[in-house]
């Protein structure tokens, strides 16, 4: 088993849409794509985001250009204009994924 | 029929870069520059300031572009697509036309397209029926509607392909999607069927990359570190073909980069259910974009497919939720944040001796947790950090003590307490969106192309 930090192996970007955000997270090529397929789950980013995502945890897959598509429910403490929060449109949701930590187990490069 | 077509995006929302769209018409060849400034809160803004003045309601930046750049344009002929046109797209074009004259041009034909403002038709359809559930919590807008400040369709690209048709060189829209001001121009030079789906969809993806200015170019991207020249960024263009495909490039000698992984960025960006991406004109599978890289800051994108667009349009409907205000401290020194939590303890104990209430309060220590909460852990010390408060409620004299409860803070709590500035955090007004669906059919549009 051997820890390797998300960025290391993908690049992300996020926005909103209501009180949801979306993280769009792009390996940075195949084996990449692979791997985050199987390790970063919808159980992963929920626990991940901790108390930021209040709902559920949606993930869509964009093979073509080596892409997760997250969907954060209820992650904006209301969105735009009505959350009172510093990053009321979930703008910096990408690059808190990034701060994942993988563990790569045995046998897999 | 011109081919490629080149389309540039110079604003990506209203408050984007006032030297891009310049940039763009002057730093190398261009056929369309289009330009999006409206937001849901823009339009509740704008409604505002058409009640008080019916001459007003639109985006005057874009009269001001307009004057500094009305002579590149009818030099070059570049045509400009906007969605300036706020809820007064008219009176919009009456200050374009002033300008035009002032600066002695003849012959300028402005174009704009109406219909997609249903404010004052609100109480009619309601009456009829249509009911604008919430597209989320699927409540019906009738208890709401004392409140709305506004209500606009997203309109689509075949008004203004229509306004292109009537030789319009500038076209100023109300609210339509950001992808539709770029396909509108390749329907209309490319002779574009309204139901050729997957050459729309294609236009809507090259929309969609656009729309938010160098985000495809390397504004936002994940390794920064390799985007050469921030400060001179180029914003996107797309060379576009009639079969669809189309390459993303931005002018050479400009800064910023334009690679795979840069378009794929933007390609996400906001994305809901990839498979179906819903627009007035079209509906889009993004698990059928190509990409690949064809040059140094030249990616081609091809393969979309679309599917046929749904019988509705999305309304954005806008109203008043209440008040909110957030004031911020810096606090510095040892234990900066131990007294940071003290700051906030003082404030929230002190509104509540006032029996100041809210409906809903936040506390927040910028440094540590307000963008990623706990994901990492908080460092032992730190040289300084910034509380930010917050409160919203529905009475505006709630939020207007709670402003008045930050600065004491500076001589009344703990020690290194600074950063007050500005005044007191006045109450702001919550605007609050109202997504909701309408048949097509129930909309009007309407192109009128007049010229000076």
């Amino acid at each position: 088993m051997r820890k390797i930090k998300l960025r290391e192996i993908a690049h992300a970007r996020s926005g909103d849409k209501g009180d949801s955000s979306n993280v769009g997270l792009i390996a940075n090529d195949e084996k990449a794509f692979n791997l985050i397929k199987k390790l970063v789950t919808p159980e992963r980013v929920k626990q991940h985001f901790g108390g930021i995502v209040k709902g559920d945890v949606i993930r869509y897959e964009l093979p073509n250009l080596h892409c997760l598509n997250f969907i954060l429910h209820d992650s904006l403490g209301g969105g735009g204009s009505e959350s009172l929060r510093n990053d009321a449109q979930g703008k910096t949701h990408g690059q808190a994924m990034l701060l994942m930590e993988l563990e790569i187990p045995e046998g897999i490069e | 029929m011109k081919q490629p077509l080149l389309i540039g995006n110079g604003q990506g929302f209203w408050g984007d870069s006032i030297d891009a769209p310049i940039n763009l018409m002057t730093d190398g060849p261009i056929d369309y520059v289009t330009l999006d400034y409206l937001a849901e809160v823009t339009m509740s803004i704008m409604q505002r300031q058409k009640q008080k003045n019916p001459s007003r309601g639109y985006a005057p930046d874009f009269v001001q572009l307009i004057k500094d750049t009305l002579p590149i344009l009818m030099e070059k002929n570049i045509k400009v697509i906007a969605s300036a046109g706020g809820v007064n797209p008219q009176a919009c074009r009456e200050a374009l036309f002033t300008v035009a004259k002032e600066l002695g041009f003849s012959g300028v034909k402005i174009g704009i397209v109406e219909g997609d403002d249903i404010l004052t038709r609100l109480p009619d359809l309601l009456d009829a029926g249509v009911e604008l559930r919430h597209m989320d919590n699927e409540l019906p807008l009738s208890s709401f509607k004392e409140k709305v400040l506004s209500a606009n369709v997203y309109l689509g690209a075949i008004p203004i392909a229509e306004a292109l048709a009537q030789d319009a060189q500038i076209i100023v829209t109300g609210r339509a999607t950001d992808p539709g001001l770029v396909l509108a121009a390749m329907i209309h030079e490319f002779g574009w069927a309204a139901d050729d789906w997957d050459r729309l969809a294609a236009g809507t993806i090259a929309g969609h990359i656009l729309e938010c200015g160098a985000q495809a170019t390397g504004g936002n991207f994940s390794r920064w570190q390799e985007v050469p020249d921030f400060a001179n960024i180029g914003y996107p263009i797309v060379e576009a073909f009639a079969d669809g495909t189309f390459i993303v490039t931005k002018h050479s000698g400009t800064g910023g980069m334009v690679t795979k992984d840069t378009v794929a960025e933007q390609i996400v960006y906001e994305m809901g259910d990839p498979q179906n991406y819903i627009s007035p004109d079209v509906c889009v599978d993004f698990t059928t974009i190509q990409l690949e890289e064809v040059g140094k800051d030249r990616v081609k994108v091809s393969g979309i497919k679309g599917m046929p667009s749904t019988p509705f349009y999305k309304v954005s409907l806008s109203y008043n939720n209440g008040y909110k205000a957030s004031g911020t401290l810096t606090i510095s020194g040892p234990d900066a944040h131990a007294k940071a939590e003290k700051c906030a303890e003082i404030i929230w104990q002190r509104l509540k001796n006032a029996k100041c209430s809210f409906a809903e309060t936040n506390t927040e220590f910028l440094g540590l947790n307000s963008c990623h909460g706990d994901i990492l852990p908080f460092p032992e010390q730190v040289n300084e950090i910034v509380l930010r408060v917050s409160v919203k409620d529905q009475d505006a004299a709630n939020v207007t003590r709670f402003g008045k409860e930050i600065a004491p803070l500076i001589t009344n709590g703990p020690p290194g307490v600074t950063g007050f500035a500005g005044g007191r955090p006045k109450p702001q007004e919550i605007v609050a969106y109202w997504p909701a669906l309408i048949k097509k059919e129930l909309i009007k549009t309407s192109v009128t192309v007049e010229g000076v």
